[in-house]
């Protein structure tokens, strides 16, 4: 019975260590070739080189002197800003509207909420895009208006990332209200504090990690989103749809592999705030 | 006694929440320095009173008045009143320091002024030197003393506090009933006190209101609450008591005799000086502690058998089946000797008749 | 103004960025989608109503077999991920030591802070002619020359079930995470087996991880673009290919808001299924985690 208990967890360890090198070997792959001193992502291994980092001229152009792909960061970077800007303020008020307040059909709109991480980015996307549109052509038909913001561009990515990525923040901020002891509000209230005083000192503190978290979460997915943008997008084209780009038309060299080891130190480092962050929760 | 020196009124205060009266005409004087307890069972409406106290509710209908003024127009944060909550709410994201200096910090203190008075308040609480810890660092009994200085540096006219003993263990909890009543002595403040625990009102309380469904059923000095309780209610929720139902036999002046529902008849006095007449429904309260256990049977009183020793040092009691299948609490003394009262042994049981009150039963009350 | 004024104020304050944001980003656009959809184009600048967008799309065999294809391929790879996942989750969440547990779980998540378009770029990397495991089969000698391993259904598959992965074990791992040892133990002590334990004790407790987990992976491979084009290339034959081709190729707005609307009856369909049947609700699912 031991023994067979004792095959069995090594089996099943195994497993584990299979499934992980799974989970690695893409990345691994991804980021090995950004080192690979060749013309294109594959074997044969032709000698270590950082040129696809740090070279500054063709062919051989390095990711931190192509101006296209350093465009698209800078785009990205923009956008992600704004999304998780505007997502994390408007699920802070998701938080208190759904925590704090009652009002008649709460448990619909908390549904209604939900709704946008269950469709599909490809439908969010086109369905803001027809909607602008719409807009923007009926204002040029009828009054010889141009909307230019309604049309395919910044405005709109972060409008469509927006839509679903608000939902994630309001998740995760309204989890940590639920934990907010009221008492708290009432008792700073009492001590004499001002309504805006008492928000300010008391309940926003409270929910600053979730706040925290939630605002990099939104970035992150932001950052990396490529559905929703695909149909959004204008002529400031975020990196991710930039790397598409390349990767699906001009045939890829080891730059994207340079920028994909990027982004994941990068969001690695990013990750780890959010972890940090998590943990100085437990003490609060 | 003017209104001068009144910290506390409530006059004719009610509160309903929706169909559900909470609160029920309420009226109470608190007079200046003193400790005054709430004393009454979950779900009676102490807690609402209190928060109307607070500003958290408005009462629908009567007055709050403090210091003779009426504060019914009083946001909750202009109230001179201060409040130590039920978990105390200490703010987990700010240091003791902070906590204390909070209420000061709202009213635009200078920093310096800040600084003497959170260490004076410290100094008052015997904490001296908690101010840079955080609040997960400090213990229960320190939690309670840093939520009641976070009131007391601001000066109060009324400390409410709620419950504040409920989270902590036996031991501390006693300890803390000392702590707070010296605590109250010291700062010579006007202290309101919200329990469900008769013993702390009673240990604590210069007087004391038994709450019960919305109403105030006595107010009351703890002594006269305990030996001459107004109601069945209060008989009965505070301090341990024999309870029976029974029926009045004869009426003479106050003594009255009564048959309870097993068939005993009782000896006994009516509260309150009461008018009962023969053949009224009663209930009978007896305190184990005026009960006298005698072996073998004797001509007067009830007699019965030890079913079972409750041993508890000073406060043993002995559990009787009287002869009309009873269970009578009786106190007595437990020495470890050859001579102390075993079960099994056959017992009288004798208590004056003043000892023994009776109240109309539920339904007939006035 | 008094107190009670002040609190319908405030209520309506917070309530206008929750009624602005799913209003005029979900509800009306997905109206004006589908206006659109049931507009038929006559001729130049010239529109009719009726439902011949949706007539094209039962008419067109190709069209609704890459529906089914998606949707039956999302369904193979939402049971492979749980498959795959749930004992991952179940190690982490019950067996692994306390220590080790945290770091196990973050491992899991590492790949979520990586872009889909770099995982799927991974992939190419590794299952190309040129790439590492056909280079490695030609070292170890099992092969003599390049294999393409890529742009088949097979290379799809695995990208998906990669992708996807993540959120089938964040949501298990939490539930299992929440149920006590003692239940477990109390099934052995009552005198179950390993499977009936399972059976009965653990995946019914599991039930609104693994609904959860289910409900994301299904919506996100039906939804998703980057790898069915990166890994399937041309002829993947993915709807949202489809959609994609309707709006941008042939400037069709018409027939890819009918098909859009198709895609999202049709998972719409399949989560409230997936829920009916396992008695969860979408609160209960996926708002837990």
């Amino acid at each position: 019975m031991r023994r067979q208990t004792q095959i069995f967890l090594i089996g099943y360890r195994a497993y584990l260590i299979a499934f992980f090198i799974f989970l690695a070997a893409p990345l691994f792959a991804a980021s090995m070739f950004a080192f690979n001193d060749s013309m294109f992502p594959a074997l044969p291994w032709r000698g270590f080189t950082l040129d696809w980092f740090f070279n500054d001229t063709e062919p051989k152009l390095g990711m931190f002197y192509d101006q296209r792909l350093l465009r698209g960061l800078y785009y990205s970077f923009v956008i992600a800003c704004w999304v998780s800007a505007l997502s994390v303020f408007v699920g802070t008020c998701n938080a208190f509207l759904f925590v704090r307040s009652e009002f008649p059909a709460k448990n619909f709109f908390y549904i209604m909420m939900i709704v946008p991480l269950v469709i599909p980015g490809v439908i969010l996307g086109i369905s803001i895009l027809v909607l602008a549109s719409t807009i923007a052509n009926g204002a040029d038909d009828r009054y010889g208006i141009e909307l230019g913001f309604l049309r395919p561009g910044l405005l709109l990515v972060v409008l469509g990332q927006f839509s679903f990525i608000t939902t994630i923040t309001s998740l995760v901020i309204t989890a940590r209200m639920r934990k907010f002891d009221v008492a708290m509000e009432e008792a700073a209230y009492n001590l004499g504090a001002s309504r805006l005083r008492v928000l300010l000192t008391v309940t926003l503190p409270f929910l600053r990690p979730a706040m925290i978290a939630a605002g990099i979460v939104a970035f992150l997915v932001s950052f990396e989103n490529f559905n929703t943008t695909l149909f959004l997008v204008g002529s400031e084209a975020p990196l991710t749809i930039t790397m598409f780009d390349r990767m699906a038309k001009v045939g890829s060299t080891p730059v994207l592999n340079a920028v994909s080891l990027f982004l994941m130190i990068a969001s690695g480092l990013l990750a780890l705030v959010t972890v940090l962050v998590q943990r100085d929760r437990s003490t609060g | 006694m003017g209104p001068d020196d009144l910290d506390l009124q409530c006059l004719g205060v009610s509160k309903s929440f929706g169909s559900v009266k909470a609160v029920q005409d309420i009226s109470l004087d608190i007079a200046s320095g003193s400790f005054f307890s709430i004393l009454g069972p979950s779900g009676c409406g102490k807690t609402t009173l209190m928060r109307m106290i607070a500003g958290f509710e408005e009462p629908s209908a009567g007055d709050i008045r403090i210091k003779g003024r009426s504060v019914l127009e009083v946001p909750p944060n202009r109230r001179n009143v201060k409040m130590v909550f039920q978990h105390l709410a200490l703010f987990p994201m700010m240091n003791v320091y902070e906590n204390i200096a909070y209420g000061l910090r709202c009213q635009r203190m200078g920093k310096e002024e800040i600084r003497r008075k959170v260490h004076d308040v410290l100094d008052r609480i015997a904490l001296p030197d908690v101010a840079g810890r955080e609040i997960h660092q400090l213990s229960g009994g320190q939690k309670q003393r840093i939520a009641i200085a976070r009131c007391m540096v601001l000066d109060p006219d009324v400390l409410l506090l709620d419950e504040p003993l409920g989270a902590l263990d036996l031991k501390l909890r006693e300890a803390m009933k000392i702590e707070l009543k010296l605590l109250q002595h010291q700062f010579n403040t006007t202290f309101v006190y919200i329990t469900h625990d008769q013993s702390e009102a009673l240990v604590m309380s210069d007087r004391v209101a038994v709450m019960n469904n919305g109403r105030f059923e006595q107010v009351g000095a703890p002594q006269e609450l305990y030996h001459r309780p107004a109601t069945a209610f209060v008989a009965g929720f505070v301090g341990d008591s024999n309870r029976w139902s029974g029926r009045v036999q004869s009426v003479d002046g106050a003594a009255l005799e009564v048959a309870t529902e097993g068939g005993l008849p009782v000896k006994c006095t009516a509260a309150n000086d009461g008018t009962l007449a023969k053949g009224d429904r009663v209930e009978l309260f007896v305190r184990p502690e005026f009960i006298s256990i005698d072996r073998g049977s004797q001509t007067s009183g009830l007699s019965g058998i030890v079913d079972s020793l409750l041993f508890n040092g000073a406060n043993s009691r002995a559990l009787v089946r009287t002869d009309s299948e009873e269970l009578v609490e009786a106190d007595i003394t437990l020495t470890g000797g050859t001579d102390d009262i075993r079960p099994g042994e056959r017992v009288s049981l004798t208590w004056a008749p003043e000892n023994a009150l009776c109240f109309a039963a539920a339904g007939k009350a006035a | 103004m008094n107190r009670r004024d002040a609190r319908r104020l405030a209520l309506i304050l917070l309530f206008m960025p929750f009624a602005l944001w799913i209003a005029l980003l979900i509800l009306l656009p997905h109206i004006g989608m589908g206006v659109l959809s049931l507009r038929e184009k006559v001729g130049p600048r010239q529109y009719e109503f009726g439902f011949g967008n949706y007539i094209d799309f039962a008419q067109e065999p190709i069209y609704w077999n890459t529906l089914l294809r998606t949707g039956s391929m999302s369904l193979l790879v939402t049971a492979l991920a749980l498959i795959i996942g749930f004992p991952i989750a179940y190690y982490i969440a019950k067996i692994a030591g306390r220590r080790s547990r945290g770091a196990l779980f973050l491992l899991c998540l590492v790949p979520l802070w990586v872009s889909d378009l770099i995982r799927a770029y991974g992939w190419i990397l590794l299952l190309r002619e040129t790439g590492i495991i056909s280079g490695a089969l030609q070292y170890v000698g099992l092969v003599s020359q390049p294999v393409e391993m890529l742009y088949n259904d097979a290379a799809v598959i695995v990208g998906l079930v990669y992708t996807v992965m993540l959120f089938m074990i964040v949501p298990l791992t939490s539930t299992l995470d929440g149920m006590d040892d003692a239940m477990i133990e109390a099934g052995y002590n009552l005198g179950g087996n390993g499977f009936t334990v399972l059976r009965r004790i653990i995946i019914p407790y599991a039930m609104p991880g693994i609904v959860s987990g289910c409900i994301i992976v299904f919506m996100l491979t039906a939804g998703s673009y980057l790898t069915p084009v990166l890994l399937g290339g041309k002829n993947s034959s993915w709807f949202t290919e489809t959609i994609y081709e309707q709006f941008i190729t042939r400037y069709n707005w018409e027939a890819g808001a009918a098909f859009g609307f198709l895609l999202l009856a049709f998972t719409s369909l399949v989560v409230w299924l997936g829920l009916r049947l396992s008695g969860q609700s979408l609160t209960s699912t996926v708002a837990r985690s």
